[in-house]
């Protein structure tokens, strides 16, 4: 599927921000409209593509709620914006992005500096390294809220922790490679990630709390026994009961 | 190849998290470029990771509007118009007739691979090379055990863990060869036992300081006498 085509915003100020972006390309044939709303005082987007406006009439009367299509629909909206960013240097695209991903990057880094202006800084930094890097952005290998993640935890562990992460290096030589490495298709992705979320929202209180705890204030899991007062062995069993849960999901969509 | 053990969940979520330090971090991404069912499990996490953070609502009052913030990174892209657009990928490096023993990042930190390596001996066969790295809270090294050498019976206190790049070594818990990870704690009591045939290279992080009844310093004893 090709994302190919431009992308036009126009931004009215209302009390937040009201984004109309119309994708106007010939590859998507699927109208679609994608209303999505952080919070009561927060932004709207919406995504219409020309000539098809019977989803959006069912859509506009649940705009709180994301259903799993609209959802979908956002997550590939997401990903055309963003590979139009890597393709041509597209501000406006690129703007979408911001206006969506700022506040939540933001966010996280404000969970671990606790200091405003740090945090803005480091979401800067962060979508500034989205825009550079936005030309290796392969969709086969997941979502934009996935690799916007990793970028931000990787800048949060440099800049805020200056520390380093070891990483795997693609081009090693020594690295020994997937065993298949056409097993995934695009296709195959956006299923696992419907399932992976879906896996998610089934998690167990408990389990989902210590994964809040292990992203979010980025405690390693024996610091998250002692926050907790649960035995290490209890931390660790919730771990591998939570990756169990969510690896099944994943096999049945397979 | 088949790697037999692997890293658990718990220290895979610390490393996709990033909370996991720099020392740890070394045997855990090495093992994953010898392990593509680890990074696998990695990109699980990863993609966990992703799916909380995309529906984390930002709080209103998080910082400046969200208008004022575009429009500080809307002068940074004008100011830097080339900034943009990293060749999507890295063109592949020379492939080596022969792949390095040590992969990346460990090779990096090591300066090299086996063969070019300044070992120092600890006596009777048995080599080491500290490894630096900017986590003070962590020991990192290289071990060389000679073919069919024991290890003393050891615990441990605190975390220990090893990574196998050649030859193997069996213990109570099973046989470790190129690849598998062993992650010990003060509850595992074993005897690690280079297997006959060839040296056992492996890389080995502890606590730091180490402590004395670590593997490394048990391994050391018999040779330096202490
Ligand atoms: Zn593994």
């Amino acid at each position: 599927m090709d994302y190919g085509g431009r992308v036009r915003l126009d931004c009215q100020n209302r009390s937040g921000m009201f984004g109309v972006i119309q994708l106007a390309t010939a590859h998507v044939s699927a109208a679609m409209r994608v209303d999505f709303v952080q919070t009561a005082a927060a932004s709207q987007v919406s995504i219409v593509t020309p000539g098809g406006l019977s989803r959006a009439g069912r859509l506009s009367r649940e705009r709180v709620h994301m259903d799993e299509e609209t959802e979908q629909d956002t997550r590939d909206a997401m990903t055309a914006l963003l590979l139009s960013v890597g393709r041509t240097q597209d501000v406006t695209a690129f703007e979408t992005l911001f206006r969506v991903f700022g506040p939540r990057i933001r966010s996280y880094m404000l969970r671990l500096t606790r200091d405003g202006g740090l945090a803005e800084e480091l979401m800067q930094e962060t979508m500034m390294t989205v825009w550079r890097k936005a030309g290796q952005f392969s969709a086969e290998k997941g979502s934009v809220a996935t690799w916007i993640f990793t970028i931000a935890r990787n800048l949060r562990i440099d800049s805020y922790r200056r520390s380093r992460r070891p990483e795997i290096d693609p081009n090693d030589p020594a690295l020994v490679p997937d065993g298949d490495p056409q097993a995934d298709s695009v296709m195959e992705t956006r299923q696992s990630e419907e399932s992976l979320r879906a896996a998610m929202t089934r998690l167990p209180t408990e389990q989902r709390e210590i994964l809040m705890l292990a992203f979010f204030d980025e405690l390693p899991h024996s610091q998250i026994a002692v926050t907790l007062d649960l035995p290490l062995g209890t931390v660790k069993s919730r771990i591998r009961l939570a990756f169990g849960k969510l690896r099944e999901a994943l096999e049945e969509t397979a | 190849m088949t790697i037999r053990h692997h890293v658990s969940d718990a220290l895979l979520l610390d490393y996709a998290t990033g909370s996991l330090g720099e020392g740890w971090s070394i045997a855990v991404a090495s093992h994953l470029a010898l392990c593509p069912s680890c990074r696998k499990r990695l990109t699980l996490m990863e993609s966990a990771g992703g799916a909380l953070f995309s529906v984390t609502h930002a709080a209103p009052s998080d910082g400046p509007a969200i208008d004022d913030s575009w429009a500080r990174m809307r002068a940074r892209l004008l100011d830097k118009p080339d900034a943009g657009n990293l060749p999507s990928a890295p063109s592949p490096a020379m492939k080596s007739p022969v792949a390095p023993t040590l992969p990346e990042p460990l090779r990096s930190y090591v300066g090299g691979d086996v063969d070019t390596l300044q070992w120092r001996s600890l006596g009777r066969g048995a080599y080491h090379l500290p490894i630096a790295t900017g986590d003070k809270s962590t020991s990192v090294r290289l071990l060389r055990i000679p073919a069919g050498g024991p290890v003393p019976e050891h615990g441990h206190r605190g975390r220990e863990l090893t990574l196998v790049l050649a030859g193997s070594f069996h213990d109570e818990t099973g046989v470790f060869a190129r690849g598998d990870f062993e992650e010990a704690d003060e509850d595992l009591e074993h005897q690690p036992v280079a297997m006959p045939g060839a040296d056992c290279i492996c890389l080995a992080v502890t606590d730091a300081p180490l402590r004395f009844r670590s593997w490394v310093v048990r391994l050391a004893q018999p040779f330096l006498g202490i």
